[in-house]
């Protein structure tokens, strides 16, 4: 009995109350964590603002003394090393990623609204499920093996079907990432078409539309935003995509005339050269200008992708 | 009266095309990757044995183990874990449970996007101005995990503010106003109802940065390295820039090795993702409210 | 329907009690907007004191002005002097000690997700309560008078959340009466509770009387007769009027409109 008194006495004056408004360890601890946690929010932040210094920073002596911006936007001609006349022109490089990027998204596009489609609103139930754990495992397939295959089965497989002498071309590389940013378009076009509220759909089949119907002409249209943002999203990965490029293009710096060319990608470039320059020469230099440049432009794509599904959320 | 009329009819073919339609869409997307796949078998699956996982690459790399790149990748994907991790739940902690919805959070998710979207490239190319060189760590596995870690910080910041955002409000109102403080109620109630979301992230970490290449080549990572690391400041073999070296810069491989390794890696990554899918539904089970 | 020991109790308290809390020109505005304004009256010790009106008049809103949730609602600004014990509440220097001395039930029963035993010994930890067999005390203290025990003393150990709603919302109350409170607030907690439970729990609030001061918020008219030394009246934005319950419910208002109200003409 003595031991409960005890215990209810105790309680009684457990509580801080009682007049006396002092600050406890309790009230340190969470101020420190409230600071802690800020420094991580911020951190990404931090990091992003980082990058951008550190990449210009490196390419700042090459920007300043070397770099023309006119050559360098407007000449195919990319050689910088040669000894006498280092020439820095990217055109044939933006080329590059720019037709590859664009056959990728030609394949990927109607193949990942496609799918989408199927798995949001035809598929049911074990399908659906086994459909998205599909689509998520095919999304975790790393960029170097998909080099891989563009190197080991895609190459040879081109060079027979369209009887051409060299498979690592535009077609080869446009494949490949195409099938590489198709799952996670998927995700994207599927996550936009689910945010369709199902009282559009009940509201059109009610008055008699069928399945296809409603998709045409009420879900899609809801979901442009969306759709958009993954188009724009898988834009994004394709133009920084490096390992699967760098091993499916060939290593020819030109403006491709025809799928059949081989290209030199921008991230390419930087991956196969990086290795061979002398820290602060120029070559290095303009590396890391290119670096610049893709910083630049992901960052572009990036927040437009944002603003547009953005724009989904609020509508 | 109810009969189906022609109109209705005519719909009912065209719905059933567009439903084949879109099948054999999602079928020629999914079935090139199983014939991939299925060839990596294939064509790997001879080398594969216990020697193969457990030992060195001999004769220039052109016969042998994987050891070395395993083990590098073992290290490599630690630091960045140790990194990454508490940074990236301390991000989603702040932006779930204490920031306001203000032009300054939207920042930081505009932030942690972009981080997402930067290419492993110029991640790359980060890595080497800042931590290989500015930093003075040289080309050493805590440049190269420090890079990688930046590079999957969104994902552990993303998956660990959707499994706090799933803590029901009502619970932290109840604690608030019995008087504990926003770090009591998120240690007692909001953090332990959290972790597993928190698990699936990083076992997706963990996936995303064994794939990565770029950037450990240039920060840390070695083609070939005839002694394993001893400390986070040496250099390291890895099983992804191996696959890159072994299928391009070594002349006279025997056609099954490259596949067997490209086969191993393959098989590390999808083994991984496939365990924090399946934890994911079996966490959609086991309900605590 | 008014006992005239419940009157005679009412001015008993509402003129010799001190006074356990004060508001004086109290204005509640989000982002701007006000939701309350000008409230100002004294709660005394060991009184129940009710609160009625219609939906959105705010009463929800001066609840959370009370123990100093404002900061946890983006936009929402309390004006206005409040006390506790004679303390201003808006210069604390450790508001979480404030908290630790009101207890608060919810119109929604939650029952946090940690078995009923880790529920109730909870405020107990907080405040730095470690030892097994006092917290057992406890336990089983707050649990019996929220007039819970005999239904769970069994299975302490299963969690507090799937509880059913009318065990939920006894567990909120033997999780606040844990903490020892000085005053117990009650925000429409029988909204999602069965009759049954309601009555029970309302047995249980004049029990406790003698050991705290409450106020409890109400939708539900006859509850304020039934339970409440003194109500006020809050209607559109504004405390209408305050007054002894038995007297406001037999007639004597001050203002017509509470009068309307309580005879259920509106709201």
């Amino acid at each position: 009995m003595a031991a409960v008194e005890e215990a209810v006495a105790k309680t009684e004056n457990a509580g801080d109350g009682h007049g006396f408004d002092r600050r406890n360890t309790d009230w340190f601890i969470d101020k420190a964590v409230q600071w802690i946690v800020f420094v991580g929010g911020i951190s990404a932040i931090l990091f992003i603002i980082g990058i951008f210094i550190f990449i210009s920073k490196e390419g700042l002596t090459f920007v300043f003394e070397t770099l023309d911006l006119g050559e360098f936007f407007t000449s195919p001609y990319w050689e910088p090393s040669d000894e006498d006349a280092p020439e820095y022109g990217i055109l044939a490089l933006i080329a590059g990623t720019a037709s590859v990027t664009g056959l990728a998204m030609i394949v990927a596009i109607p193949f990942s609204l496609g799918a989408a489609i199927y798995i949001g609103e035809f598929a049911t139930g074990k399908t659906r499920e086994a459909l998205k754990v599909l689509v998520e495992l095919l999304a975790a397939i790393p960029s170097v093996v998909w080099g891989f295959i563009g190197l080991t089965i895609m190459n040879p497989l081109i060079i027979e079907i369209f009887d051409v002498p060299v498979g690592l071309t535009v077609l080869n590389a446009g494949i490949i990432l195409g099938l590489m940013a198709a799952p996670i378009m998927t995700s994207i076009a599927e996550d936009a078409l689910k945010a369709v509220p199902d009282r559009y759909r009940e509201a059109a089949e009610a008055m008699g539309a069928t399945r296809w119907q409603v998709i045409v002409k009420v879900v899609l249209p809801a979901a442009k935003n969306g759709l958009l943002g993954a188009v724009l999203l898988g834009v994004g990965r394709g133009f920084g995509e490096t390992m699967a490029v760098l091993m499916a293009t060939g290593h020819a710096v030109n403006i491709p005339t025809s799928v059949f060319d081989s290209v030199r990608a921008l991230t390419a470039t930087i991956a196969a050269e990086l290795g061979e320059t002398a820290v602060g020469s120029d070559h290095y230099g303009a590396l890391f200008t290119i670096g610049i440049f893709l910083f630049i432009i992901t960052f572009i794509i990036n927040l437009l992708a944002d603003l547009v599904v953005r724009g989904v959320r609020k509508g | 009266m109810f009969e189906v009329s022609a109109l209705n009819k005519s719909n009912m073919r065209v719905e059933k095309l567009y439903r084949i339609l879109f099948a054999m869409m999602v079928l020629l997307l999914v079935l090139p990757v199983l014939i991939i796949l299925g060839t990596l078998v294939a064509k790997g699956g001879s080398v594969i044995s216990f020697e193969f996982l457990f030992s060195n690459p001999t004769d220039g790399m052109t016969a042998g183990g994987i050891l070395p790149a395993l083990i590098g990748t073992v290290w490599l994907v630690t630091v960045a874990l140790l990194i990454s991790v508490p940074l990236g739940v301390a991000a989603a902690i702040y932006l779930n449970e204490y920031a306001g919805d203000n032009w300054f959070t939207r920042i930081i998710n505009l932030a942690i996007i972009n981080l997402a979207g930067v290419p492993s490239i110029v991640h790359a190319l980060f890595g080497v101005g800042a931590f290989v060189i500015f930093f003075g760590f040289g080309t050493s596995i805590l440049a190269a995990s420090l890079t990688l870690a930046i590079m999957t910080l969104p994902i552990v910041i993303v998956a660990t503010r959707e499994s706090l955002a799933a803590v029901p409000m009502a619970f932290r109102e109840a604690m608030w106003n019995m008087g504990a403080t926003r770090w009591q109620t998120i240690r007692r109630v909001v953090l332990p109802n959290a972790i597993s979301g928190i698990l699936t992230g990083v076992i997706l970490e963990v996936s995303r940065t064994t794939g990565e290449t770029a950037p450990i080549m240039f920060t840390g990572a070695a083609f070939f390295l005839p002694f394993l690391p001893e400390s986070v400041f040496d250099q390291t073999m890895a099983m992804s820039l191996h696959l890159f070296v072994v299928s391009t810069q070594v002349p006279g491989v025997p056609e099954a090795l490259p596949y067997g390794v490209a086969l191993v890696l393959v098989a590390m990554v999808l083994i991984m993702n496939s365990i924090s899918i399946a934890f994911r539904m079996y966490l959609r089970g086991k309900k605590k409210w | 329907m008014v006992s005239a020991q419940g009157a005679a109790e009412a001015v008993q308290s509402s003129t010799e009690a001190p006074v356990k809390m004060s508001v004086r020109d109290v204005t509640i505005s989000y982002g701007g907007v006000p939701a309350l304004s000008d409230v100002s009256f004294d709660v005394r010790e060991h009184e129940i004191f009710g609160i009625i009106g219609p939906a959105n008049a705010g009463k929800t809103s001066f609840l959370k002005s009370l123990n100093r949730m404002d900061p946890f609602t983006d936009g929402m600004r309390v004006e206005g002097d409040i006390r506790f014990d004679g303390q201003p509440v808006n210069r604390l220097r450790n508001v979480y000690a404030l908290r630790k001395r009101i207890g608060v039930v919810f119109p929604l029963p939650v029952g946090l997700p940690m078995t009923i035993y880790d529920n109730v010994a909870l405020a107990p930890r907080l405040s730095g309560m470690s030892n097994r067999a006092e917290l057992d005390v406890i336990v089983e203290r707050c649990l019996t008078r929220a007039a819970l025990w005999d239904e769970v003393k069994d299975r302490l150990n299963s969690l507090g959340s799937l509880l059913s709603g009318g065990q939920q919302q006894r567990l909120t109350i033997a999780r606040a009466l844990s903490q020892q409170p000085e005053v117990l607030m009650l925000d429409e907690f029988s909204i999602a509770v069965d009759p049954v439970t309601t009555m029970r729990i309302e047995e249980v609030l004049k029990e406790l009387r003698s050991e705290m001061t409450i106020i409890m918020v109400t939708n539900l008219v006859q509850q304020a007769e039934r339970l409440a030394n003194r109500t006020a009246f809050f209607l559109g934005g504004e405390c209408v009027e305050v007054g002894i319950t038995a007297e406001m419910f037999a007639g004597q208002v001050e203002d017509q409109r509470t009068r309307d109200y309580i005879e259920g003409k509106f709201g």
